[in-house]
């Protein structure tokens, strides 16, 4: 029971964080159709530079307290990731609005390279450690453990899950989203500037990745330039197996990916007789993930008639 | 001021095909005017051009003596001049309720918004109905109202009306011209481009004939239907 449990807030958690970032993959995929590759790598980015902003502030003010660090760390993360979003669709995608689909897909893989190397040539190829700043108080549930670290990350991750969908839903913002995604051409014959509506989505989903890279490098406490790939590749299948497009696929295609991943690694040693161990959990993932795609394509909610955005 | 609406010697091109050549019309303020023709004759590229959708090739578009040439669509649709395009173009993921509201959605003043909802409402009882239902759920001739509904929540001073009759019944045209009229009856003027030029040259005062991207013909449309040339062509006789 207790490991089940175990598994079960592990697994809330990752997937909470997966969530976060697949949002930015399909907010981008709803309105242009376009797969945003570098979107890992602004998670990436996210980390890296509040990492920086911990690292220097916990040296040069050791006496501060770790959450007002950590606040700090994210108030420059976020408006670095966003201006970085921003400039990625102004330079490398908008100008291909018109291209072929293969066009932009290259260009973000480009994209998402030279931000890796920017990465590394800035802080290096080695693991960066997340400064103890943070109270790690363990709390005990059922026979499992929870961190405050994860508390934090589960009860943020919410909030921003419901605030992004009251945006969609309710403001002016999210109309002209939704419309835009609905049809770039009529909604400008609304008065919409599609572009801004663009841009805007842009700066949301990056600034959801921020936070993501955060909390991502606060619950494995380490970075690195390289950690984006997995992550953006993790939160692309989540997006994919929820119904790209649909943001409340989203959210359940990164709660599902990280339930997976986590109860995977827990049972796939008594499943396989000891055969394969928990370094697996990544197989075993994508496994799922192709066996859902295989029966149905379009996503879990990926049906015509889902909210897209 | 006498002209709403003036385009000049307007041209559009798709890829060295002209589409429109050198094309010019007028509206006044209130007027009814409509642009009939068969299919391919540039009609569509015309209303796209005015609308900012399509970047003409050369000519001028002015707007209440203002340049609206080459300026982007969803400028234009705040000045007052408001296309409704082909097939339609409702959000079809949205509530009837929530496309109305995007007709207004370059609009802030919110008293003047909930008193023109309440009156597309009153016009339109059909979307007062369905108000709650996803647009891509009606039928088409509730499409075609909804959309002409949606025009009106932008409260425009010339509306551009792409086919509206197609693809709809005897009865449901009948419904929808009814609804332009009234609208037109508001002082909003109407530029109509139409394949039923029966119907068109019925409704409009004055009326413009194109053929291969060019107007042929242009005069009041009263003149127009009992034109030899237009009834063989375009009235079946």
């Amino acid at each position: 029971m207790d490991i089940f449990l175990q598994q079960l807030i592990n697994g809330l958690v990752l997937g909470s964080v997966y969530a976060l970032v697949a949002l930015g993959y399909t907010m981008v995929y709803g309105i242009l159709e376009l797969i945003n590759f570098a979107h890992g790598e602004i998670t990436m980015m996210g980390a890296m530079v509040a990492l920086a902003v911990i690292g220097a502030l916990a040296l040069a003010a050791p006496g501060l307290p770790g959450v007002l660090v950590l606040g700090a760390g994210l108030a420059v993360a976020i408006p670095v990731c966003v201006a970085l979003g921003l400039l990625i669709e102004r330079v490398a995608y908008r100008p291909l609005r018109h291209a072929p689909r293969l066009a932009p897909l290259i260009t973000a893989i480009g994209v998402s390279i030279i931000l890796q190397n920017i990465a590394m040539l800035i802080w290096g190829k080695q693991y960066i450690p997340f400064p103890a700043i943070l109270p790690q108080a363990r709390h005990t549930v059922y026979g499992a453990s929870i961190t405050n670290v994860q508390i934090a990350i589960l009860l943020l991750a919410t909030g921003i899950m419901l605030t992004l969908i009251l945006v969609v839903r309710k403001t002016r913002l999210g109309r002209a989203m939704r419309a835009t995604a609905q049809s770039r051409q009529v909604a400008s014959l609304m008065g919409v500037d599609v572009n801004r509506v663009i841009a805007a989505t842009f700066a949301i989903g990056s600034a959801l990745a921020a936070v993501a890279g955060v909390m991502v490098s606060a619950y494995y406490g380490l970075a690195h330039y390289y950690m984006g790939f997995l992550l953006g590749l993790k939160a692309f299948s989540a997006a994919v197996l929820g119904g790209i497009g649909n943001l409340a696929g989203a959210m359940l295609g990164g709660l599902l990916l990280g339930l997976i991943e986590s109860f995977g690694a827990g049972y796939i040693g008594d499943l396989t007789g000891g055969f394969l161990g928990s370094n697996y959990q990544d197989v075993f993932a994508f496994f799922v993930l192709i066996t859902v795609l295989v029966f149905r394509p379009s996503g879990l909610l990926g049906v015509r008639g889902g909210e897209r955005a | 001021m006498k002209t709403l609406l003036s385009v000049n010697q307007l041209s559009v091109a798709y890829g060295g095909i002209h589409a429109v050549r050198e094309l010019s019309l007028t509206v006044a303020p209130g007027e009814m005017v409509c642009l009939i023709g068969a299919n391919g004759a540039g009609k569509t590229s015309t209303l796209k051009a005015v609308s900012g959708l399509l970047e003409p090739h050369g000519g001028s578009v002015h707007f209440e003596g203002r340049s609206i040439t080459r300026r982007p669509a969803h400028e234009v649709a705040r000045l007052g001049l408001t296309l409704v395009p082909e097939g339609r173009g409702v959000f079809p993921l949205m509530s009837v309720a929530e496309n109305l509201m995007m007709g207004a959605y370059a609009r802030c003043d919110r008293a003047g918004i909930a008193h023109d909802l309440d009156r597309v409402y009153t016009l339109l009882p059909r979307l007062t109905e369905r108000r709650t239902q996803l647009a891509g759920l009606l039928s088409g001739g509730e499409q075609q109202m909804l959309a002409l509904g949606r025009a009106m929540m932008a409260r425009p001073r010339l509306l551009l009306l792409d086919e509206p009759s197609m693809g709809l019944a005897p009865l449901m045209v009948q419904a929808v011209f009814d609804i332009i009229r009234r609208i037109a009856a508001d002082g909003v003027a109407v530029l109509l481009v139409e394949q039923n030029a029966h119907l068109a040259l019925k409704t409009c005062a004055h009326g413009y004939v194109l053929e291969n991207g060019a107007v042929t013909l242009a005069g009041p449309a009263a003149e127009l239907s009992t034109n030899p040339a237009v009834r063989r062509a375009y009235l079946g006789e």
